[in-house]
């Protein structure tokens, strides 16, 4: 009867969904249903928020009631806390889906007074479950036990059976705990605990704050064993990288100039897509700015709101160096088009900083957002929670959809990626310097683009004070040519084509020349050739008369002689019709 | 079970106040059903509260099985516990009351016989 309720042996673990973003993708689908968790983790790590967002969703989204024992806060200040997620403690409770009891204990209000149990504990969380049916239960921080109570070894015995308890009863628990020195808690707690523990962390890395979380154990379960950035925004606990998200956005075939036209024409002859990732990386003072000022340009004159995030210039200062080369963001500042958001991401740390460009985002609601640059955001040895933090916000933007437009410094010419973003961006444009003949160029390509055909040239990419301006680059036998070696080669080439065509020329004369001789010496031998053959022909009339003369002599001559002239008749004959001819 | 006294009523009232109310000690010990810790520390009260509070004190005993919501607003953990409701201020007592010692000490009332 019972058999069919088996899982098969193949089957995973049950598991029960937090709800916080991220760490169901990392642990398969949330922690062990039906079993104690551990989480702990030095103070102000967020455990109890963790903890409080395990209940709340489940009590919101997946139909768990729970019950939440603060050991360390009041209901009442529990309630506060959360309220600025966005959360509605006292209306769950008095819908009878969450039930909060502050365990209050006092050491100096309570006297040992020989052999004791936490019954009452257990009695108290049997009825607290049992009155709503739940499903969830957070004890939070359930150390605060042992400075509470007396006789530690009485504690531990009952912590042990407490444990057990919560597991036979079949509710999924989260336990926290405070981080110890060389343990993990400091009673030791991953002892009893044994299931799934996760620490969470809080640290400062060269000035900046950074939150990780890391599943130390998840027995039975495959866990993402890294340690996970996450951070703590309005909406909650969140954990990164995100990759359940985003990835059903919708996708627009709308394109949007780029505010260059040559880069349009490199770019399907339209330019970007609508919604899409743009990046721009390149080393210092190859003109990434200004690329996004064009767009930001062309969006505004297009109409459309541009939120300008400048983490290292500030508005001013941007707009004073855009009008050098022609571009005025003054104007759709002043028309409120275009709107700056100047802060150091350290300033804020990652985190907050992320939070405040969400909010910025909805307050504003843009259709092109530049960041400006995004390397800004590397602050140390930060690059994993950098990376999962520009994919989180990168999510958040492609799936309103805003088009985003970023900037990248790198460092040198093969570093490109820095953060290895790569694959998060559908266009991305590649400036560079090019170093010739003693002076520094700019170019540029499209090292991608994503469903479009585009150009695989270099262009030269020149800075004028009527904007940006895309040329041709030289390429030759001798290679890449640019700025003022490309004009020497360009002229050089002009005059070896003007040398060659000469030539040419001159071959032609040439040869028309030499037609010219030959045609003459032709008429020359011809004309000798007629007058010597009127000369031999007058010749050879001659001759033959003289001949028939003679002929004619000798028959003269042989009629006087009265010969025999019969046999030579035949020459005769001849003789008078060559004279009759000529 | 057969160790089973009447302390399985809800409520013992010892009703031996003295004349003077503002004497009167409430005591409350919460229990969890009928276990030798449990017995031991009824015994063990009573004995103290007859040698030290003849005739002004009231034990409650609360069976938090019965009642488990009394849990919540007495904020008891352990088992057994002893509150001191009256005279003020409450105090808490937990354990078997084995030690008189502490229970004196526990309830204030070391002072009194010394």
């Amino acid at each position: 009867m019972d058999t069919q309720k088996i899982p098969s042996p193949t089957l995973t673990l049950p598991k029960s969904l937090t709800g916080i973003q991220g760490l169901d993708e990392i642990t398969g689908g949330g922690i062990p249903k039906g079993r104690p968790t551990l989480v702990c983790g030095s103070a102000g790590c967020g455990k109890t928020l963790f903890a409080m967002e395990f209940l709340v969703h489940g009590a919101m989204l997946y139909d768990e009631p729970g019950v939440f024992f603060a050991f360390e806060e009041t209901e009442k200040d529990l309630a506060i806390n959360v309220v600025s997620l966005g959360y509605d403690l006292d209306k769950l409770v008095a819908e009878k889906k969450i039930v909060l009891d502050h365990i209050h204990i006092e050491r100096k209000e309570i006297e040992e007074t020989g052999e004791y149990d936490l019954e009452g504990l257990f009695i108290r969380l049997n009825y607290a479950i049992d009155s709503i049916g739940a499903k969830r239960v957070v004890l939070d921080t359930i150390e605060t036990l042992f400075s509470g109570l007396p006789n530690p070894l009485i504690l531990r015995s009952e912590l042990r059976r407490l444990f057990r308890w919560l597991k036979e009863k079949g509710v999924t628990a989260i336990v926290t705990g405070e981080r110890g020195e060389g343990t993990l808690t400091r009673q030791g707690l991953e002892e009893y605990v044994s299931d799934c523990v996760i620490v969470l962390d809080h640290r400062v890395t060269e000035q900046s704050s950074t939150r990780r979380l890391r599943i130390v154990k998840y027995r039975g379960s495959t866990h993402g064993t890294n340690e996970y950035p996450f951070i703590i925004e309005e909406n909650g606990f969140s954990v990164l990288p995100i990759t359940s998200i985003g990835l059903d956005h919708t996708v627009l075939s709308e394109r949007i100039s780029s505010g260059i036209p040559r880069l349009d024409t490199m770019l399907d002859n339209k330019g970007y897509y609508r919604g899409s990732i743009v990046l721009v990386s390149g080393t210092a003072g190859v003109g990434k700015s200004s690329l996004a000022a064009c767009f930001s340009d062309a969006a505004c004159a297009r109409g459309e709101q541009v939120l300008y995030f400048a983490l290292e210039e500030s508005p001013q200062q941007i707009m004073r160096n855009m009008r050098s080369i022609g571009i005025d963001l003054d104007q759709w500042e002043k028309r409120g088009l275009l709107m700056f958001h100047a802060k150091r991401p350290t300033f804020y740390g990652l985190e907050s900083y992320l939070t405040a460009m969400h909010k910025a985002v909805n307050d504003f609601k843009p259709r092109v957002v530049v960041i400006d640059p995004l390397s800004s955001f590397i602050i140390g040895t930060n690059q994993f929670e950098a990376k999962s933090m520009i994919m989180r916000m990168v999510d958040f933007l492609k799936i309103n959809p805003i088009t985003v437009f970023m900037t990248h410094l790198t460092t040198g010419v093969n570093d490109f990626t820095g953060i290895d973003i790569s694959s998060l961006i559908d266009t991305w444009l590649l400036l560079r310097d090019i170093e010739i003949g003693g002076e520094r160029n700019r170019g540029m390509y499209i090292l991608k683009s994503r469903g479009m055909a585009h150009s695989n040239q270099i262009r030269e990419f020149r800075l004028t004070e009527h904007g940006v301006e895309l040329l041709d680059v030289y390429v030759g036998p001798e290679g890449v040519l640019t700025g003022s070696s490309r004009i020497t080669k360009e002229a050089q080439e002009k005059a070896g084509q003007l040398l060659r065509s000469q030539e040419i020329e001159n071959k032609q004369l040439a040869l028309e020349r030499k037609r010219k001789a030959i045609n003459a010496q032709i008429d020359f031998l011809k004309a000798e050739f007629d007058a010597e053959e009127v000369e031999t022909l007058n010749d050879i009339e001659l001759n033959k008369l003289r001949e028939n003369l003679l002929l004619q002599d000798r028959i003269d001559m042989a009629r006087n002689r009265k010969g025999d002239i019969i046999t030579n008749k035949n020459s005769i004959n001849k003789a008078r019709g060559n004279i009759a001819k000529s | 079970m057969t160790a089973k006294k009447d302390i399985s009523e809800t409520t013992i009232t010892k009703k031996m106040l003295a004349k003077k109310t503002n004497d009167a000690w409430i005591l409350r010990l919460y229990v969890a059903g009928q276990t030798p810790k449990s017995i031991t520390a009824f015994r063990n009260l009573k004995a103290i509260c007859e040698e030290q509070l003849k005739g002004k004190y009231q034990i409650e005993v609360i069976d938090l099985i019965k009642n488990p919501q009394l849990c919540r607003e007495d904020q008891i953990l352990a088992i057994p516990t002893l509150v001191r409701k009256l005279p003020a201020p409450v105090r808490k007592i937990i354990g078997d009351l084995s030690n008189t010692d502490r229970v004196l000490v526990g309830l204030d009332l070391k002072g009194l016989h010394s």
